[in-house]
């Protein structure tokens, strides 16, 4: 196998109220002798909000993201589950709808640039087990997390509609029954917490406007991880994150419960694995003390 | 007839069983059978009744898919029982199914629930087309295939309650009126034969209207007739915004805030977006901003990486919207 080589598509949050996952990316992909070529050109996805205001606006601007990691002759690697959908979801209508992606194109055109559909789209958990392999990165964990129960949570922009996702990867992944992120902690040597809420809503995208719903469903969610006696939890989306992790005081207000666990990026929980130094990912930048490191 | 030959299978099925007049709380019953190939979810109730226990109560009638009562969960799942294959249960769960109501909460007897939220939300939009009728008309009222095709496959709903019960925020406010509703709207609205007025301004209601949907696209999953529930929500924020109907209120300007951010700096000012969302609201979120400005989560507006090739953002910004507020 030749060096692995992707463009990434940070999203905002890896460079604001994530810095960890920023950090942690890039400790992991060079442990791994990942090559990623960062998208520096790239604009927002939308989030999944700037496409209720304006539909047409945000396929274009998603596939000017798209068009640069073409221009790269690379897969497109995201790190962030909405970011992922939001792309997926741009590629995916317009490499089935002709007229749409030539009105796309026609815009594009005015940037000296095109969309041609040429570059697969996928998220960073999903390249690692379809492209370097859960077997490989098995050998080369130092430290094994073997002491801990860890609670997976998928967050929803990974899983479903799941006859997109599924086009994004090779290895399947049922959104009733998910698995990738549950073999992640395995291969890394922890043993996985099984809960009701490890494939449901986190509620970040409801957070501004219906904070009482969204803050009932992450307190729901850590609930489930404790009770299934987690030591911590870990998740693939940086928005999840800053629910599960920063949001710990109105979770417990909205469920009468006091709620509260270390809440780890996918790719820290790899670092710790493969025995990348604490301070390269970023530990510090948490809101619940990451107390186990 | 299939050409695969029929397989036999033992599964074990773990039944919730509840009767509201008797019992004070759920229980569940085990039961182990031989499950062919062959056989649909419903194929399994109705042997649980017939070889098992006649007092075990379920919805059924049309055994197609069309008369949407017999949708209840398997392992979580919604599911309409006469279209789900046992073998694609077993195939995602194993050979331990826990077979339960849509909603525990609203159990009445067994698999049967209290279905009165979903009609009750279903009535609020208005859920038939609302216009002017010529009693004597001299000419037919055609609908184009180009204007039948802007429903988008929404008049399909068979109204079975799958979106709704696999929805998260109807599960906890009883106020939001759930993706079947929604695409109900959506499909009226869609209508060129439509003249209701008032409608799209009904789902717009902050604190229960369309803005409360988490977008975490369990209905597009849940939906038997793939219908997409979500996409139409999408869209109706569409028509708000394109329509006019669009108040200023938290949830537009969250939305709109994007574009704002987009064309200033290409990426999301995070803080900004929260400001301009939530104007003097914003106090609320000052304790947790300062958690998070402690451990370095907050970067201020002149600290914010601009994309590169800025110009051609706001070039495309310029040309491509579609959209006013």
């Amino acid at each position: 196998m030749g060096k692995l080589k992707y463009a990434l598509f940070t999203g905002c949050t890896a460079k604001q109220s994530t810095p960890e996952q920023m950090m942690s990316t890039m400790a992991v992909a060079e442990k791994l002798d990942i090559e990623l070529i960062e998208l520096t050109e790239a604009s927002c996805c939308g989030a999944s909000h700037l496409q209720d205001y304006d539909d047409f606006l945000s396929l274009v601007l998603n596939a000017r993201n798209i068009a640069y990691a073409e221009k790269h002759d690379l897969t497109m690697v995201t790190i962030c589950n909405t970011c992922q959908l939001n792309t997926a979801m741009t590629k995916h209508r317009l490499d089935n709808n002709a007229d749409l992606k030539k009105r796309v194109n026609e815009k594009l055109e005015e940037v000296g640039l095109v969309y041609a559909g040429t570059s697969k789209i996928t998220h960073f958990l999903y390249a690692i087990i379809d492209d370097f392999g859960l077997d490989k990165l098995k050998e080369m964990v130092v430290t094994p997390l073997s002491q801990f129960n860890i609670a997976p949570f998928y967050g929803c922009h990974n899983i479903r509609p799941s006859e997109l996702q599924n086009e994004t990867h090779d290895t399947p992944e049922n959104p009733y029954n998910p698995s990738s992120l549950d073999d992640l902690i395995i291969a890394c040597g922890g043993q996985t917490v099984d809960y009701e809420e490890k494939n449901k809503c986190c509620g970040f995208h409801a957070e501004l406007q219906s904070p009482k719903v969204a803050a009932t469903l992450t307190g729901n969610a850590i609930a489930g991880a404790m009770d299934g006696n987690a030591d911590w939890m870990v998740t693939p989306c940086p928005l999840c994150h800053l629910k599960l992790d920063t949001q710990t005081g109105h979770a417990s207000h909205a469920i009468g419960r006091e709620v509260s666990l270390p809440v780890l990026h996918m790719q820290q929980m790899i670092g710790l694995a493969l025995g990348c130094p604490p301070e390269t990912l970023g530990m510090k930048h948490h809101v619940t003390k990451v107390d186990f490191v | 007839m299939s050409t695969n030959a029929i397989t036999t299978q033992k599964v074990n099925f773990n039944v919730f069983r509840f009767n509201a007049d008797e019992d004070y709380l759920p229980y569940y019953e085990d039961y182990s059978m031989d499950v062919t190939s062959e056989e649909v979810v419903l194929d399994i109730l109705n042997r649980i009744k017939w070889d098992h226990d006649g007092s075990f109560s379920y919805r059924r009638s049309c055994r197609h898919g069309i008369c949407g009562t017999c949708a209840i969960k398997v392992n979580g799942r919604v599911t309409l029982a006469c279209k789900e294959s046992m073998t694609d249960m077993i195939e995602v769960f194993g050979n331990e199914l826990v077979i339960e109501p849509l909603s525990k909460k609203r159990a009445i007897k067994d698999m049967i629930i209290d279905k009165a939220d979903f009609w009750e939300k279903h009535e609020q939009v208005t859920p038939y087309l609302d216009t002017e009728i010529d009693e004597a008309p001299t000419a037919e009222n055609l609908v184009t295939p180009a204007q039948a095709d802007a429903l988008d496959e929404a008049d399909l709903c068979i109204q079975c309650g799958a979106c709704h019960y696999a929805c998260p925020v109807v599960e906890i406010s009883d106020d939001f009126m759930g993706p079947a509703a929604f695409a109900a709207a959506y499909r009226f609205e869609a209508d060129v034969r439509d003249g209701n007025e008032s409608r799209l301004t009904d789902v717009n209601k902050m604190g229960s209207g369309v803005w409360d949907c988490v977008k975490c696209f369990e209905c597009a999953e849940a939906c038997p007739k793939e219908i997409n529930p979500i996409e139409k929500i999408g869209k109706l924020h569409n028509m708000l915004f394109q329509s006019g109907k669009a108040e200023s209120n938290v949830a537009t300007r969250h939305a709109v805030g994007f574009e704002k951010s987009i064309k200033r700096v290409g990426v999301l000012d995070e803080g900004g977006l929260v400001l301009y969302s939530e104007l003097a609201g914003i106090v609320k979120h000052v304790p947790v901003a300062l958690k998070m400005f402690s451990k370095g989560k907050i970067v201020p507006p002149w600290g914010i990486t601009k994309s590169d090739n800025l110009d051609e953002i706001q070039k495309l910004v310029k040309s491509s919207s579609t959209a006013k507020f």
